[in-house]
């Protein structure tokens, strides 16, 4: 089969659609399979394949947009998703979007904006990596000796429970204040302008360990915010930067929604501790990539960035 | 498509009135296209330059034959070349220059090569090659150009070739007749869109006896255009737009694989 490109108007360069198709298939299907936005493989993917990294990181909103889209609408008919604890959430989201798009502008003002990036997933992504990693292989152990899980300690409290200015969360059965869940969302909305991602794999775990959040209602909750907030940020990409790539968008969006649905049902076929090894896995092999970039003497010293427009 | 017409009538007009010497060479050039469009399906384009010199009987032998260099110079983008150093272990960008208004894309085509074409002297004076094209760089403040030996200036001119955008070629122009010469101006798949300028320079014994400017349009067309220009002038537009096409295609997506 000849290669199909396509002439991408906002990237300025042609791709090989089926290329581009597969990615957001393959990605879709990781992100379905984990419950998962995908963007912390789909940015590093696209920026490999040639695509300017601010054109990337502006485009995959909308691509995790949509995925995330198409989530919620499910969770949602099961009811599993907490819509007063996603608004909290978004509250400090779109205040940490709103930071992390300023530092970004700043960073690459600077020329350490690439550095910053490698460096956050490395660190974020080699620390989330080996918790799960170790926290499945020994949930894996447990369930091989024959021992129950281990049961959510329902009852203990943390500083967290503490703090003042508290809110019931009917759907999620938790009373807790609403400075951690704001703090959570700012969190994500930061690192998700800053590193071009939904930050769902982050998300996931910290609702969980952190607000208690019963599992069963935390990917959905999960996928709510990262539906807006990556909403919004598309449209503030476009509006500010004019870097948002609507073909390349289309493309990708069309593969996730579809790898997405193949990727659920292969993911409810796997156990589920089998499940979050394997996402550790994942998540530890982006940031050692990220490793090797960093430490390995680069083939190339030199790179250009253009002061006024793309290249 | 008022620049071809232009340009002939210019031709025609400097010889009408004779306001070059009599018995110097004339130069006279066409290029295939003066307006380069871009598609979805743009992989690149070579676009054909024919030129010819005119003689007269005045015009006294050339022993040593003509020679052509074309130099064509794209729009211009001040850039920012970064070197990395290491620091702790990590590789980080540590220096960098800013090279003000450089040409996005920057060939040149010559009969032959250009040392054997023009004295050192004559070649930085017309800045011809890619060694001797003025690359100003701002530094604190001032904006000159540095030796050509800059690790900046050669990082800077590599790496755009590599990109396919810096090219010199010496054997690119092609004479079909002692007069009548063509060569093809080699645009990548990215090369930017604007206007880009073409120079042709006629040699003969070492000196430059005639010289011919003129210009091509690289301009996107279509669906590429319109997307290009919504995203530029309508941007928030264009942002709900896309966000609002992510929404339909996640519903879409649930609609159809819906399963209860």
């Amino acid at each position: 089969m000849t290669p199909v490109q396509i002439y991408l108007p906002i990237a300025e360069l042609p791709v090989n659609v089926l290329l581009i198709f597969v990615m957001g298939l393959a990605v879709g299907f990781i992100s379905g399979m984990f419950g998962i936005g995908g963007g912390f493989l789909m940015t590093p993917l696209l920026i490999f394949v040639g695509i300017a990294p601010a054109v990337a990181v502006a485009s995959v909103t909308s691509h995790i947009a949509a995925s995330s889209f198409t989530g919620a609408i499910t969770y949602w008919r099961r009811r599993a998703l907490d819509p007063a604890l996603a608004l909290m959430l978004l509250v400090g989201g779109i205040l940490g979007t709103s930071a992390g798009v300023w530092l970004f502008s700043l960073l690459r003002a600077i020329g350490q904006l690439d550095l910053t990036i490698g460096l956050s997933y490395l660190v974020l992504l080699g620390t989330v990596g080996s918790l799960m990693v170790a926290e499945s292989v020994r949930a894996i152990i447990r369930a091989r000796q024959g021992k129950p899980a281990e049961i959510r300690r329902g009852g203990s409290h943390t500083w967290i429970h503490g703090l003042p200015f508290k809110l019931r969360f009917k759907q999620s059965k938790i009373y807790v204040s609403t400075i951690p869940v704001w703090g959570i969302g700012f969190f994500i909305g930061f690192i998700g302008a800053v590193m071009g991602i939904g930050g769902g794999f982050l998300l996931v775990p910290m609702l969980i360990y952190l607000l208690r959040v019963p599992t069963s209602i935390v990917i959905g909750t999960s996928m709510m915010l990262t539906l807006v907030t990556m909403a919004l940020a598309t449209i503030m990409h476009a509006a500010t930067n004019h870097l948002v790539d609507v073909v390349l968008a289309l493309i990708l969006m069309v593969g996730g929604v579809t790898g997405a649905q193949f990727g659920a049902r292969a993911g409810q076929k796997i156990r589920s501790e089998q499940l979050r090894l394997l996402l550790g896995l994942l998540v530890l092999a982006v940031g050692l990539r990220f490793a090797f970039g960093l430490v390995v003497r680069p083939d190339e010293l030199f790179t250009l960035r253009s002061v006024e427009g793309v290249t | 498509m008022t620049r071809p017409h232009l340009s002939i009538s210019a031709v025609l007009l400097a010889l009408a009135v004779s306001v070059v010497p009599a018995g110097a060479e004339q130069l006279v050039t066409s290029l295939s296209n003066y307006r380069v469009s871009i598609a979805s399906n743009f992989a690149g384009a070579d676009l054909v330059l024919f030129g010819t010199v005119d003689r007269d009987a005045a015009t006294v032998a050339r022993r040593g034959g003509y020679d052509i260099v074309v130099t064509v110079i794209g729009p211009r983008q001040t850039v920012v070349t970064w070197r990395k150093e290491r620091v702790l272990a990590i590789w980080v960008n540590a220096e960098s220059r800013t090279f003000v208004d450089a040409p996005t894309y920057l060939a040149v085509l010559a009969s032959r090569p250009v040392e054997t074409i023009a004295s050192p002297e004559l070649q930085r004076r017309l800045q011809i090659g890619l060694n001797n094209i003025l690359l100003p760089q701002d530094i604190a403040g001032d904006v000159a150009d540095v030796v050509r030996d800059d690790p900046f200036r050669m990082a800077f001119v590599r790496l755009r070739g590599e990109q396919g955008l810096y090219l010199e070629r010496t054997n690119a122009v092609t004479f079909l007749t002692p007069t009548l010469f063509r060569t093809a101006i080699p645009l990548p798949a990215d090369a930017p869109i604007g206007s880009y300028e073409v120079d042709v320079k006629l040699f003969a014994d070492g000196v430059m006896i005639a010289r011919e400017r003129s210009a091509f349009e690289l301009y996107k067309v279509g669906f590429e255009q319109l997307v290009a220009n919504a995203a530029r002038y309508h941007g928030f537009v264009y942002g709900l737009g896309t966000a609002g096409l992510a929404l339909l295609v996640g519903w879409l997506a649930s609609v159809v694989f819906r399963r209860d």
